[in-house]
């Protein structure tokens, strides 16, 4: 008989992308599992419950960027639970400073107010960026559907938008005024002809005219998303500010991916900042011409820096 | 002309209620609908063009109700 301590093994290429979290007490770890834009399917959902179930506490905890997170799951069982979950299929969420999952809301498929399939651009972008390192800190994306926001995408390092810019066939148009009563920001008012007349600066392209339009008189011009960047949350939050409009969906990953190299760039040297105090740091417009030479049909002609939310704890210096 | 009165129904008790009653309604046939101001108004049209009805037409009376006139179209 040997007295020889048992060497635990563990497969520590699972740990790499994070996702791992370490919980109070001893030997314990948090899983959190990656669940792109908050999409499950029902077979998987049933999967991880079998998993939780085998190797964890008594609940699995929603995180707030729609992961679950298997909770008090022994070190010891990390191989068993990669492996059990599928690894291939139910990859394990990162932390750190990564390219989170993205969020997102339920688009467009069944939710009438969505504007834009969020849920394809979340899939995709997880799918081609997530864990991408970004030498400085974390890095999240979240897609909304319409201007509605419920995900709150300026609160994101990249936010985007769901939006469509309106437009009006005058003779299709049977006066009944129900754009004009349902446009929020009054952009639709009616005319002495009793039709609508548009005003474009109030405009925040939710399209609601087209929406309710009866006849189909209002329709969409173009579609796209409006891109804010620089947000954040946390102890000093900001809110990201307008880079671009009207994004063609097929060119989300090529957005993110330019604004995460002049992150990288702009960054060097500079530790643990996200990428809003970088565009403090080297002002909007450098970011923005940046963005001008990828994205000239796309980038906005002038924008701000993110806005510093006053928390109204913590002088800040 | 079946008129279909939702006037002091709620949302989203009042377009169920205008999909039941459109149910006795022969395709092709027209009907109206009486809405009130505000949320019913902005969601019942937009519900019932969603499921395929043409809508012809919405004017608001002089009692302030809004009526909507559509034509069934088969489900």
């Amino acid at each position: 008989m040997s007295n020889k301590p048992v060497s635990t093994k563990i497969d520590l290429s699972n740990l790499k992308a994070g996702g791992f979290i370490k919980e109070r007490g001893k030997d314990l770890f948090t899983v959190r599992l990656r669940v792109p834009g908050g999409r499950m399917s029902v077979p998987r959902l049933k999967k991880i419950a079998e998993v939780a179930e085998k190797f964890g506490g008594e609940f699995v905890h929603l995180s707030v960027r729609q992961s679950i997170e298997l909770i008090n799951i022994n070190f010891k069982d990390f191989d068993a639970v990669v492996e059990e979950l599928g690894e291939a299929t139910q990859k394990v969420a990162s932390c750190g400073a990564r390219v989170r999952v993205p969020v997102a809301c339920g688009g467009c498929e069944y939710n009438p107010n969505g504007l834009v399939d969020t849920q394809k651009s979340a899939l995709e972008v997880d799918q081609k960026l997530f864990g991408t390192a970004t030498g400085h800190h974390k890095f999240k994306v979240a897609f909304a559907g319409c201007p509605f926001d419920c995900p709150k995408s300026a609160t994101n390092d990249v936010g985007f938008q769901g939006a469509i810019y309106p437009q009006l066939d005058k003779d299709a148009c049977i006066s009944c005024g129900l754009c004009a009563k349902n446009c929020v920001p009054k952009a639709i008012t009616m005319g002495a002809d009793n039709k609508p007349v548009f005003a474009e600066k109030p405009c925040i392209w939710c399209g609601d005219c087209a929406k309710v339009c009866p006849t189909g008189a209002w329709s969409e011009k173009k579609r796209g998303y409006t891109v804010r960047i620089g947000g954040k949350w946390g102890r000093n939050p900001l809110v990201g500010t307008l880079f671009a409009t009207f994004l063609p969906e097929e060119k989300v990953v090529d957005f993110i991916a330019a604004v995460l190299e002049w992150y990288k760039a702009k960054a060097e040297s500079l530790g643990r900042i996200r990428l809003g105090d970088v565009i403090i740091r080297e002002g909007a417009s450098a970011l923005l011409d940046h963005l001008r030479k990828q994205f000239p049909d796309n980038a906005v002609a002038a924008t701000i820096p993110p806005q510093v939310i006053e928390t109204q704890v913590g002088i800040r210096s | 002309m079946q008129t279909i009165d939702l006037r002091g129904v709620g949302c989203p008790t009042n377009f169920v209620k205008a999909k039941l009653a459109l149910e006795e309604v022969e395709t092709g046939e027209t009907a109206q609908i009486l809405l009130d101001d505000g949320e019913p108004v902005k969601n019942v049209p937009r519900s019932l063009k969603a499921e395929g009805h043409k809508l012809l037409g919405l004017r608001q009376s002089d009692e302030g109700h809004y009526v909507l006139e559509l034509e069934k179209v088969e489900e």
